[in-house]
């Protein structure tokens, strides 16, 4: 399958407030298909930010490469080559929209492509109904809730017609009715408009629909695999400071105290069901 | 400190077409030293309520009674109430403005006119409170510290003030699990050990669920759900109306008892569900 994303021996360095070089990320080596739906989970400090940034050529390798669908992010001619093809959505939506009304804030991106108007018509369009928001096209974004302004924001790089879809902490400032609607549009871009999606979180519960999880720490990759594979490592996982699922958690507990329900549990009806077999 | 709330009624901008009801005829008491969880989705009310509780707020109608004293009206009681009942709102790292963390957190202490010998101790005391290390951190710039040590110094500020009910705002938002554990644990030990009156403000009922001693749910600006949160979390599917959730682990065990398992209903943590799993199968194995 076509690869997206290829990064391969990544370092980052950068100065520290005491004036030293540290390796933001180090040794970093991952790939994400065409298609896939990819979530790095680590907590702040790890790195996942700082390599969230290399995908858009927002932050380039000190040493090592990062290529998108091929493109070298070093060159430095390709960067709005690259830019198009991945479109990064950041934490806190009101740093992210630009207009005073939502149409106009979606036809940002598409206007500074210098497409036709009736071309960029079409996009905002589009993009706002993928999302969900048409019928706001024409309100004033501060009238939103936070996840109202983050599927706008979303809709505004969806506008772009990127291939890949980078979201770094989108949901770590929403309400969780705000944190649903996020990740439903999310999920939605990935299995319905083929967008290839890497999405960076701390909340574990979003990562259980993945198609790979990423673990990082300390610039790191500590763990990568299924769902089902990163999750049933409790004790990795919670060495790093990091939660798991209620119900993963459930399970280790049990496996413990010598009961025999499988550990790669994610789900509440997979914990019912391998009760109920006990 | 004592809390009661009677028939408060909240109108936004009454008379102007804007006009909208954020609080309607809300009515509860908080017991000295207890720790409240305050819960409901964005827009619900529960903002506007706290900020009755240290009158930041007027009720368009109702009356607060802190302490026994009524705050309602006595607009001189402000200054008085502002030091007992400390507010920490929701991202309180952006209210941080001075030039180094000590400054910061001491700028409190020093407009109530105490000596510089009290406020440093009270600097020093706030930063242990919150685990923040006076002598490393005290000269830094709240600018160049972590998002979770900046969050720290800021509900250092108003611990400084040594207020007797402390009240917080979703102060885990955003935060890492790390991050998250650690204040939830400082929240936790000022309410054991220095007795103080917590009011919790937020969207995470598995936090809830750890904490507190009761949860107030607040729906439509009105108090929705009031109890323990054994008693609360059973409203499984109220609470889902409401756009709330109960922790996952509640689901397991409601998933168990309708399929006849035979666990205990009031279950809300992981520590009390694998204790009852264990319980029930050993139980059968002994039977």
């Amino acid at each position: 399958m076509e690869l997206m994303i290829e990064v391969k021996d990544v370092q980052f360095d950068y100065l520290s407030y005491e004036g030293q070089e540290v390796a933001a990320l180090n040794g970093v080596t991952l790939d994400v298909k065409k298609g896939e739906f990819v979530v790095i989970i680590g907590h702040n400090g790890s790195g996942k930010s700082t390599l969230a940034k290399h995908f858009n050529a927002l932050l380039k390798p000190s040493k090592g490469v990062v290529l998108i669908k091929g493109i070298d992010t070093r060159d430095e001619d390709m960067v709005w080559e690259i830019r198009q093809t991945a479109g990064m959505v950041f934490q806190n939506p009101d740093n992210q929209i630009v207009a005073t009304i939502v149409e106009e804030d979606v036809a940002f991106g598409p206007e500074n492509l210098g497409l036709p108007a009736e071309e960029i018509r079409i996009r905002v369009d589009e993009a706002l109904k993928t999302v969900g928001m048409d019928k706001y096209a024409n309100s004033a974004p501060h009238y939103l809730s936070g996840g109202q302004k983050q599927r706008v924001a979303i809709a505004g790089i969806l506008a772009m017609r990127p291939e890949v879809i980078v979201l770094d902490e989108p949901t770590a400032m929403l309400d969780p009715s705000g944190r649903r609607e996020v990740i439903e549009t999310i999920k939605y871009l990935n299995k319905h408009e083929g967008i290839t999606v890497v999405h960076i979180t701390h909340y574990m519960e979003e990562a259980v629909d993945a198609d790979k999880v990423i673990v990082m720490e300390q610039g790191k990759i500590v763990l990568q695999g299924t769902p089902e594979d990163v999750f049933s490592q409790v004790e990795v996982l919670k060495g790093i400071g990091l939660d798991v699922p209620q119900v993963t958690e459930l399970a280790y507990r049990l496996r413990v105290e010598g009961l025999d329900v499988p550990q790669n549990l994610l789900r509440v009806e997979e914990m019912v069901d391998a009760i109920c077999q006990l | 400190m004592s809390i009661v709330v009677e028939n408060l009624t909240h109108v936004y901008m009454k008379g102007s077409p804007f006009e909208s009801v954020a609080l309607d005829d809300v009515s509860f008491e908080i017991q000295d030293g207890e720790f409240v969880g305050l819960i409901g989705h964005t827009g619900s009310g529960k903002s506007t309520l706290v900020q009755h509780l240290n009158g930041l707020l007027k009720p368009t109608k109702g009356r607060i009674i802190v302490d026994n004293i009524d705050i309602t009206e006595r607009t001189k009681s402000s200054k008085w109430l502002r030091q007992h009942v400390g507010l920490v709102f929701q991202y309180p790292e952006h209210q941080l403005f001075e030039e180094t963390v000590y400054l910061d957190i001491a700028f409190g202490p020093k407009n109530l006119n105490l000596s510089n010998d009290e406020v440093e101790k009270r600097v020093r005391e706030a930063m242990e409170l919150v685990g923040l290390d006076y002598d490393s951190l005290k000269d830094r710039s709240p600018f160049e510290i972590s998002g979770g040590q900046r969050r720290r110094v800021a509900i250092a500020g108003v611990l400084a003030m040594k207020p007797k009910v402390l009240i917080l705002d979703e102060p885990t938002a955003g935060l890492d699990p790390k991050g998250r554990d650690e204040i939830l644990g400082q929240i936790k030990d000022l309410h054991r050990e220095r007795g103080m009156t917590i009011i919790l403000v937020s969207h995470s009922m598995e936090d809830i669920a750890k904490l507190v001693d009761r949860i107030i749910v607040m729906n439509n600006s009105r108090i929705a759900l009031m109890g323990k949160p054994e008693e609360v979390f059973s409203h499984v599917d109220e609470l889902q109306e409401m756009g709330l959730d109960i922790p996952q682990i509640a689901h397991v065990i409601r998933g168990l008892r309708e399929r006849g398992m035979d666990v205990p209903e009031n279950i809300y943590t992981v520590e009390q569900a694998a204790a009852a799993i264990l319980a029930m199968v050993r139980g059968r194995s002994n039977a």
